[in-house]
């Protein structure tokens, strides 16, 4: 796709967005209510409103070739930047789809295991100790020092041992 | 002698064991983060914040303020080192700290930026300690109207003088706005915007989630799309008489260095201008006003010296409206912003009467912050070049293991940490199409306090709109916020008008 097209691609997509956010605030009053002033979805409404007419003069300007981006055919994103930003995007929708079932820690090292290793290609002791390391560091941060639990999923028992050393 | 007093139990304050041991870390982890390329100040207290809630709010600030500081200055170490500026505020180092490195006198460039940024930071906090008091003492005055008027005002600063597409600007900035509103209205109590009946807004989405999410998520996309070539670090010889010459020659860049610290700080005042704009003017005044402007570029050490300078007065400066008015000058500051309100202090005039210890220890430890960076930043240099020579597959995923448990802390709920990946995303897309992502952090900080103030102000009149041009001091404020906006627009109109009648073989 041509930074062209994403332009227009975006600011349709927007505007979709704008109209979406304008309907979902006037679920709520969006008039004036009589000496009370703006009632309250009025605020996020007018604002969805502002956003749309944004979006509107964006595709207006892209359609006259105003902006920069409009008038760019370079392809808006490379093969390497898309390959890099897939498995970025992928692995950090995988870390927290799996917190849900295995909980954050578990799911941090699997995480740093396959980034370090299978993206920047460092050798098996680095990928080890840091995998390893950042998990038990940050439950030894958040657990024991600021008393935030964080998510265990169904990793929760193996923890129970950990917790009579803590608390 | 009411302002010494206050300053000397500021330091009494700043100097508390736990504080100066904040401070220390502050400054040292702030000089990282700076010298990594791509991740600034913004980024480090963005993804830091969270993890403050363990210590009281004084010790907060001076914690994340001292990472703000030393990230200012750590900005420099890459720019020099690598040719990479570690962020947008030190664009202008690279011009001329770059090819000082590449003659083999990188030494002289880092004693430069580091003088430049100790002078600069000197300079600025006696600045805002003499302007603070009165501005909060005027401010004291200011009713919900004025309130709303300044909010007005500091978007006004982001569309006037922001310098990118406006309607792309005022999207970023209603976006932000709309973000703010999600979760129960604060006036009448009902729930607004709660999006597929999902129980996670009730809670409204905090701040954080979107400055996580742009500045954490976003800003490595980003980096991981933009460094993909190859990376060259000078080397550096440190022997103490070389780096008496360094001293010796920056005798040339003291007007530099002072003009530049005026210079910083006022630009970093107003909102939207910042640290970035100011440090790319100073680095222009230095080479108009320079007897040979011609080595500028070709390793020039006021080149150095004077952005350095700038935005580090820049980030001091941006402090003032923060805390006087309850306004931040920039991303940081609007962070900080967020923070103190998590903090459960209100910003704002009244901190200066209510809660004295926390701004004046925090005034104290700028003053300190400024003394141990400079110290800590030359003594840790060699460690900070070996430290940059980390490759950014090695960074990124720790970055992103941060931002996740620090976007879960503050609410403990990971339905925030899904909306941080989703903003990470959709903003580094709209920031590739030239969407300015600053506003919208800015917004989302502002919002609840602008649309409180609005409505506040309506409901005390009886619903009468006129209240916000009856009042002067509101309406000045108004007509100033007005005026940044129309003032631009005309003026590129007027220059695409000049350009039509060019191309129509006409005279402008």
């Amino acid at each position: 796709m041509t930074t062209r097209s994403a332009e227009l691609l975006m600011a349709v997509l927007m505007g979709l967005l704008s109209v979406f956010l304008m309907w979902k605030s006037a679920e709520l009053e969006i008039g004036w209510i009589p000496d009370r002033g703006p009632g309250g979805g009025a605020w996020p409404f007018w604002l969805s409103a502002v956003m749309l007419a944004c979006c509107i003069i964006t595709i207006f300007r892209w359609w006259r070739k105003a902006t920069p981006e409009s008038r760019s055919s370079v392809e808006f994103m490379d093969k390497n930047t898309r390959r890099i930003n897939y498995i970025t995007v992928g692995s950090l929708v995988a870390l927290l789809g799996l917190t849900h079932i295995i909980g954050i820690y578990f799911s941090i090292f699997l995480f740093l295991l396959f980034y370090l290793r299978f993206v920047g290609r460092h050798s098996w002791l680095l990928t080890g100790t840091l995998s390893v390391a950042s998990p038990v560091f940050l439950f030894f941060f958040f657990e024991a020092m600021l008393k935030i639990l964080l998510p265990k999923g169904y990793s929760e028992p193996l923890f129970y041992p950990l917790y009579q050393i803590i608390y | 002698m009411e302002i010494l007093d206050a300053l000397l139990q500021g330091f009494a304050t700043a100097l508390s064991p736990q504080n100066l041991m904040l401070m220390m870390l502050g400054c040292i982890i702030g000089l990282f983060v700076g010298a990594m390329p791509g991740l600034g100040s913004v980024n480090g207290v963005a993804i830091l914040l969270p993890v403050t809630f363990l210590v009281p709010p004084t010790g907060a600030i001076i914690f994340l303020a001292a990472v703000y500081y030393g990230a200012m200055y750590g900005g420099a170490i890459s720019s020099i080192m690598l040719g990479i500026p570690g962020a947008s505020t030190a664009v202008a180092t690279v011009f001329d700290g770059r090819p000082l490195a590449l003659q083999g006198k990188a030494d002289w460039a880092l004693v430069a930026a580091a003088v430049g940024s100790f002078v600069g930071g000197t300079v600025s906090v006696i600045l805002f300690t003499l302007f603070a008091p009165p501005l909060a003492d005027f401010a004291l005055k200011f009713g919900p109207q004025e309130e709303f008027a300044l909010m007005m005002l500091a978007f006004a600063t982001f569309i006037g003088l922001g310098g990118d597409d406006i309607p792309k600007t005022i999207f970023s900035i209603a976006v932000g706005l709309v973000l703010a509103a999600v979760g129960l209205d604060e006036i009448s109590g009902q729930p607004r915007m709660i999006f597929f009946d999902l129980p996670g807004f009730y809670h409204g989405i905090n701040f954080l989630v979107l400055a996580i999410g742009i500045y954490g998520i976003g800003e490595i996309l980003w980096t991981l799309e933009t460094s993909q070539g190859d990376v060259k670090v000078s080397q550096a010889s440190f022997a103490a008489k070389r780096i008496v010459d360094a001293f010796k020659k920056l005798k040339a860049s003291i007007v530099t260095i002072i003009s530049s610290s005026f210079l910083g700080y006022f630009v970093g005042i107003l909102p939207a201008a910042g640290a970035t704009p100011a440090s790319l003017m100073a680095y222009g005044v230095a080479k108009t006003m320079s007897k040979d402007p011609n080595t500028f570029g070709k390793g020039n050490m006021s080149g150095v010296a004077a952005p350095e300078t700038a935005n580090n007065a820049a980030s001091t400066g941006s402090m003032l409206p923060m805390i006087t008015l309850g306004i931040p000058g920039s991303p940081t500051t609007a962070i900080l912003l967020g923070g103190m309100i998590i903090w459960g202090l209100r910003p704002g005039p009244l901190l200066f009467v209510n809660q004295p210890e926390f701004v004046w220890g925090l005034i104290g430890s700028l003053y300190m912050a400024n003394f141990f960076t400079v110290i800590i930043n030359i003594a840790f240099i060699p460690l900070f070049v070996s430290v940059l020579k980390l490759p950014f597959t090695i960074l990124a995923p720790i970055i992103f293991v941060l931002c996740i448990v620090g976007g879960y802390a503050p609410t403990q709920d990971l339905h925030d940490v899904w909306l941080i990946v989703i903003f990470g995303v959709v903003f580094y897309l709209l920031r590739k199409l030239n969407y300015p992502v600053a506003p919208a952090v800015l917004a989302i900080v502002l919002g609840p306090l602008t649309e409180r103030a609005l409505r506040q102000s309506l409901v005390a009149e009886q619903g009468d709109i006129t209240t916000f041009i009856e009042r002067p001091l509101s309406a000045t404020i108004l007509v100033l916020a007005v005026l940044l906006i129309v003032l631009p627009a005309i003026k590129m109109a007027r220059q695409k008008n000049n350009r039509t009648s060019v191309a129509d073989g006409k005279q402008p």
